[in-house]
């Protein structure tokens, strides 16, 4: 029913993936991400959901040797962006991403938010400053650190790091957000904090994350799709997933009788 | 109950013995250790300190500053250091001058430009070859291509490219040590905002290695200073009565480069020059200007360490 009623935003068409050791980490997968929805992706260790995620903003093309084959066409332009002649640089442009362990810069907390919009040639200091509020206020940070903007962005704990990183990824306004295993450092409290994030997010973007938290992938997300050896075993929305999976394996790995 | 727990208990008891002899014969291995460790570090540094004792007490009757401002002379009672240390200072200059930024834009092109591949890993090998590279050597190469082939003859130009030649591989090595330490988490928040090569590396990378490349580039400095060898070859002088041109003159541009090619002495080379003289009275000199450029070069190896200590308290991985 909602698959009828919601726009793709993006999906995948036959993509595999071979990192330079000649691995196929990716097996032809077929997968749609939903406008304004959150795709859960998960599956054991090493099933390659975190290369599948890394696909989308061509964070494979930092290190030598890896290769794409297939296509990830991202709507409304239809650009195939995992195409030669598109520069990973404008895909990251379109398509932010939030990482396992909070990796903010050395600088101060205004410093971290600003620096997207800064490589992206923003000089004006009014809309910088607007800007950077905006986003802290969209990570829910903005009333913890409003009195301590130029405050090194170490001095926060794991749980603050993490949304700064959310609102980092979030002042360049992307169309999509990737989060590979956002609370995986953090404690439960941050955790709960960062999934009403992103479900408050979804309203102006589009969410794919990994987890290896299944009731977090129940929680959050509108779909949810299983992986297991690099193949996409199944993909459904998140209730059919989770109480009637049509696959033995995703019944057993969301059981808990593997993984 | 009795009978059956009282031979349990003594094989408890026998085996707790065994496991206590066994732990104290282990830890002998950390006294002997830590021992032979510590009367290796005494060594090294009671042979400095002693040398630098002896300098300073057959060197204090110069510790004045008439020694800093007075032209070497014929009577060791009024010979002075002032052309060698302006030598020094200038050829320092020079040096940092060049070695700097060619050793900086070397190590970050190495680390983060240069392809991957069998001709890199060539240029890694014979980087750090280089460092090893006798600095005679280095001499022979600068009285040949500085001296002759450039025609920059016997001056601070040349002894300073010389020896920015002789530090670069110091600071390219100490460059990629400090850039190969940041995290790769940082880098890919860099580039997962939409950043260049070009922003990663000039907006991070830099700026976080900043104290280790600094630190490479002082102890660079530091050897650069108490050269000897390398200065000889190219044809420094050892006895100059003159100072080169001032840099900074009171008309415009007040820049003035007239210096480059004045020739010149340097602190080792004086202290070489005293030490050869067969009057008692000069190897007092000799004995300071060495206890001089021993405090020089342990302050700037302090300073570096002091710089890499301010640098890194505000960043923790």
């Amino acid at each position: 029913m909602m698959n009828t009623t919601t726009a793709i935003k993006a999906e995948s068409r036959n993509l595999d993936f071979f990192y330079s050791n000649g691995h196929r980490a990716l097996k032809s997968i077929n997968m749609p991400l939903y406008e304004n929805k959150i795709t859960a992706l998960i599956g054991p260790s090493g099933c390659g959901k975190s290369t599948f995620l890394r696909c989308f903003n061509r964070m494979h093309d930092l290190y030598p040797g890896n290769k794409y084959q297939g296509q990830i066409i991202m709507h409304p332009d239809n650009t195939n962006i995992l195409e030669a002649g598109v520069d990973p640089i404008e895909v990251r442009m379109r398509i932010s991403m939030v990482f396992q362990k909070p990796n903010p810069f050395p600088k101060t907390i205004f410093e971290n938010v600003a620096y997207g919009l800064r490589v992206r040639d923003e000089k004006n200091k009014r809309t910088i400053a607007d800007k950077v509020e905006e986003a802290l206020k969209g990570a829910a940070l903005w009333n913890e650190v409003k009195d301590r903007l130029n405050d090194l962005a170490f001095n926060l704990s794991g749980g603050q790091q993490q949304r700064l990183c959310i609102a980092r990824a979030l002042a360049t306004d992307p169309e999509i957000m990737l989060f590979d295993e956002p609370t995986s450092a953090l404690d439960p409290i941050a955790t709960a904090n960062i999934e009403e994030l992103m479900s408050g997010l979804k309203e102006k973007l589009t969410i794919l994350v990994v987890t290896h938290n299944m009731q977090q992938a129940a929680r959050v997300s509108d779909y949810t799709a299983y992986m297991y050896l690099g193949e996409l075993m199944e993909y459904g929305d998140t209730d059919t997933i989770f109480t009637r999976p049509t696959r033995k394996e995703t019944e057993d790995y969301i059981t808990g009788k593997f993984g | 109950m009795q009978a059956s727990t009282t031979p349990a208990k003594a094989s408890v008891l026998s085996n707790l013995n065994a496991v206590r002899t066994m732990i104290r014969r282990h830890k002998r291995n950390d006294i002997i250790f830590a021992s032979i460790g510590l009367i290796a570090l005494m060594l090294a540094l009671l042979t400095l300190v002693t040398l630098f004792v002896d300098l300073v007490l057959d060197g204090y009757p110069k510790f004045n500053l008439t020694f800093f401002s007075d032209f070497p002379s014929r009577r060791a009672g009024s010979a002075g250091l002032l052309s060698a240390w302006v030598g020094s200072l200038l050829v320092m200059i020079v040096t940092f001058l060049t070695a700097v930024p060619m050793g900086v834009a070397a190590g970050l092109y190495l680390e983060e430009y240069a392809p991957k591949n069998w001709f890199s890993d060539l240029i890694e090998i014979n980087v750090s070859n280089l460092a090893g590279v006798p600095s005679i050597i280095y001499g022979l190469l600068a009285l040949g291509l500085f001296v002759y082939g450039l025609d920059l003859g016997q001056s601070i130009l040349t002894a300073g490219l010389t020896l920015g030649l002789l530090i670069l591989p110091i600071v390219i090595v100490s460059t990629r040590e400090a850039v190969r330490g940041i995290p790769v988490a940082i880098r890919e928040a860099a580039y997962a905002v939409g950043a260049t090569k070009w922003q990663v590396v000039s907006d991070h990378v830099v700026k976080y290695s900043q104290g280790g490349i600094l630190t490479g580039v002082i102890i660079g400095m530091s050897r650069a200073i108490g050269e000897t060898a390398p200065i000889i070859t190219i044809g420094a002088l050892t006895f100059i009565a003159f100072l080169p041109p001032s840099p900074i003159t009171d008309v415009a541009p007040y820049l003035n480069f007239e210096w480059l090619s004045a020739s010149f002495t340097v602190l080792p080379i004086q202290m070489f020059n005293w030490l050869s003289r067969p009057e008692h009275a000069f190897h007092i000199n000799a004995a300071a200007t060495g206890a001089i450029i021993i405090l020089v070069t342990l302050l700037m190896n302090g300073t570096a360490i002091w710089l890499r200590y301010k640098i890194r308290k505000n960043i923790k991985w």
